[in-house]
């Protein structure tokens, strides 16, 4: 996984609530086999429209994604964190993300950003004013910073430190085979298994 | 100290913890479908790693299959090859798959519990978000993304951070013509779609009690609708039943010692919950979807709500852009609400139980001329037992079309879809904008309020019939 410290990078303002996994990647468009490629299919639906905000020229260099609350509900795919990489973004704030969508894309280094509505209202309203204003996030100092805003965010230390190193969870996890095969002694005796 | 069911089975499973670092949890069941596996097996194959446990891994051909001529290739090249994948994958790394035409196939969380294989007090996940459904058992069941469904192949645990708990007390006796569906749609309406966003839901009170296994498979089923990861509800009586005798159930002194652990799942009288919710099921009417969200829903009774009624300004924007998608208009009554499509099936309401309460109100009656109804089983054994019931006769002698098991239109990733403009009434879990379709348009019902609009062609309960 790529490293993550500090990132700064124009912005793209999406002024919707609910934005959910199907809107960001429609099932159709789920098929491949691979990780990579799936930028054709993200807001696949609303990018017919050209006023959507992606099709926008003055956003067309965005790699922070501002959304409304309630980013990512529905679906586990994690073919709409894919899709929001393969596309070039590298961060998406909002005041409040889906579970397993931010689980996933914390897996995957996309880095979500959580901050108080008014403060996403007063970037919405930056980047609209000005689309070359340029957003950083930065992971070292646990802050966003965009022209006089300087907004601090909470993140965990551990995941802050795995986004960091660039750090595979499973690496981690085998470091603790030994826990695990001593756990799967004690595991009770009617469990089931497929065969 | 007093602890909540889920916190009972969460401390079970816990391998390792260390300050300041997320719990490693054991994994007691992984299963996997086409979709959100290939990247996987792929990951695991280039770092040369194996599956941990292959007998802890079970997997189905379900989100991608045609439900027609399932004995010929699959038409679409893109999906066959994602479904060919996962054969060659299943093989290559020793998984059990049922494929298509298997009697076992069928979506993924309708054959866990049927084979026996979900059982109170287990961990249990898939690469699927309604993997929730399990925690009608007791069990700890929650979607995970593709990374961590390689995670779970090579390790058999996941790192997780520990979820709050909410109680959601459904207090009273549903009326009649009223399930299971309607008082999770309710449940969303009322807590909205980010209110169960970091907990994990209890479902408790007697209503929930009366319930049938199938009917509380519907209630965890949409606990992701609701944001929460799971929903749980507390094994008892009704639960062990419904596994006894199955094919992965314990056996002999196994399921007496099972059963006594069982027992032990329950809430602690003094446990604490996060939050807690309440809800009258005497109260509760049969519940539809007006917008693009679940949690924009209202009882059939009453009419396509006016977005300014809505004092939070996101809500209300939310409002007026589901209702500029829907193409509906505030006031309108939902009864008056004309639809296309009726699909029956899903992970929500594709079970036996809810075919045959379809059945029962279409039994006799016609579809209308200009509605086109599906209903899709939810695994092969759903579809043979319906068949043994005579359900696929009433079906078909009602003008619907009858078809082989998989997620069908819930999703709309195989043929079975809406075209653009084409308004359904589906037991399925998600209204989202283009869900079942690009360009469709959903509203969400019980297997009970789909039959009855399949009959009347317009929102409509079995009462109006």
């Amino acid at each position: 996984m790529e490293k993550f410290t500090v990132h700064t990078g124009r912005a793209v303002p999406l002024r919707r609530s609910n934005v959910d996994t199907d809107q960001i990647i429609p099932a159709v468009y789920l098929k491949r086999v691979s990780r990579t490629g799936f930028e054709d299919g993200l807001f696949a639906a609303w990018r017919a429209d050209p006023d959507f905000v992606l099709n926008k020229p003055e956003y067309a260099e965005g790699t922070v994604l501002i959304a409304g609350p309630d980013f990512g509900t529905g679906s586990s795919r994690e073919h709409a964190v894919w899709a929001l990489q393969n596309y070039g973004f590298k961060a998406v704030l909002s005041s409040r993300f889906a579970d397993i969508f931010r689980g996933n894309s914390l897996k995957g280094g996309l880095l979500t950003v959580v901050l108080p509505q008014p403060v996403i209202e007063k970037l919405w309203d930056m980047v609209e004013a000005d689309p070359t204003t340029e957003v950083t996030v930065d992971l070292v100092e646990r802050q966003v910073r965009a022209g006089d805003l300087v907004e601090p965010f909470e993140l965990d230390d551990y995941t802050r430190w795995r986004l960091m190193e660039g750090l595979d969870d499973i690496d981690l996890t085998l470091r603790h085979t030994d826990a695990i095969a001593e756990y799967e002694k004690r595991r009770k005796p009617w469990l089931p298994v497929t065969q | 100290m007093a602890r909540t069911m889920a916190e009972k089975v969460w401390e079970e499973h816990v391998v390792r913890r260390a300050e300041g670092e997320p719990d490693l949890l054991y994994i007691d069941l992984h299963l996997v479908h086409e979709v959100t596996s290939p990247q996987a097996f792929e990951g695991l194959r280039l770092a040369n790693r194996r599956l941990r446990r292959p007998d802890l891994t079970i997997a189905t051909e379900d989100h991608n299959v045609p439900t027609e001529n399932i004995f010929l290739p699959i038409a679409d090249p893109v999906s066959r090859t994602q479904v060919e994948t996962l054969r060659k994958n299943a093989s290559e790394f020793g998984v059990r798959l049922h494929q298509m035409g298997d009697i076992d196939q069928g979506i993924v969380h309708v054959i866990g519990p049927q084979l026996g294989l979900t059982q109170p007090g287990m961990t249990i996940v898939c690469g699927d978000s309604h993997t929730s459904t399990h925690g009608a058992f007791g069990a700890l069941a929650f979607g995970i993304g593709t990374s961590q469904v390689e995670h779970v192949m090579a390790t058999q645990t996941l790192p997780m951070t520990p979820f709050k708990t909410m109680a959601v007390n459904v207090t009273g006796s549903l009326k009649p013509g009223v399930t299971a569906k309607d008082i999770i749609l309710a449940v969303i309406a009322k807590i909205g779609t980010g209110g169960g966003q970091g907990y994990v839901i209890e479902y408790r009170g007697e209503a929930i009690r009366a319930l049938s296994m199938e009917a509380r498979m519907t209630i965890c089923n949409m606990s992701i609708e609701a944001g929460a990861r799971a929903g749980m509800i507390a094994p008892d009586q009704t639960t062990f039943d419904y596994i006894k005798g199955r094919p992965h159930a314990p056996k002999g002194e196994l399921w007496d010692q099972a059963v006594e652990y069982w027992k032990t799942l329950v809430t602690d009288e003094d446990a604490v919950f996060d939050k807690e919710v309440f809800l009258d099921a005497d109260e509760l009417s049969p519940f539809v979807t007006w917008g693009t969200n679940p949690g924009q829903g209202a009882p059939l009774d009453s009419v396509v709500p006016d977005p300014a009624s809505f004092e939070d300004p996101v809500e209300r924007a939310a409002a007026e852009k589901a209702l500029a998608y829907m193409d509906l208009k505030p006031g309108t009554p939902l009864r008056d609400i004309r639809v296309d499509t009726v699909f029956v099936g899903s992970c929500t309401n594709g079970r036996i139980e809810d075919l045959r309460a379809a059945a029962e109100v279409i039994k006799g009656r016609k579809v209308a001329d200009h509605v086109r109804m599906l209903v899709v089983p939810g695994s092969q054994r759903v579809k043979e037992q319906a068949a043994a019931e005579g359900l696929d006769e009433i079906f078909k002698a009602a003008g619907a079309e009858w078809r082989e098991a998989g997620c069908s239109m819930c999703l709309g990733m195989n043929p079975d879809t809406l075209k653009p403009g084409e308004r359904s009434a589906s037991t399925s879990n998600r209204n989202f904008e283009g869900r079942q379709g690009k360009g469709g348009r959903t509203h969400l019902v019980s297997p009970l309020v789909a039959a009855a609009t399949a009959v009347r062609g317009t929102l409509s309960s079995p009462a109006d019939l």
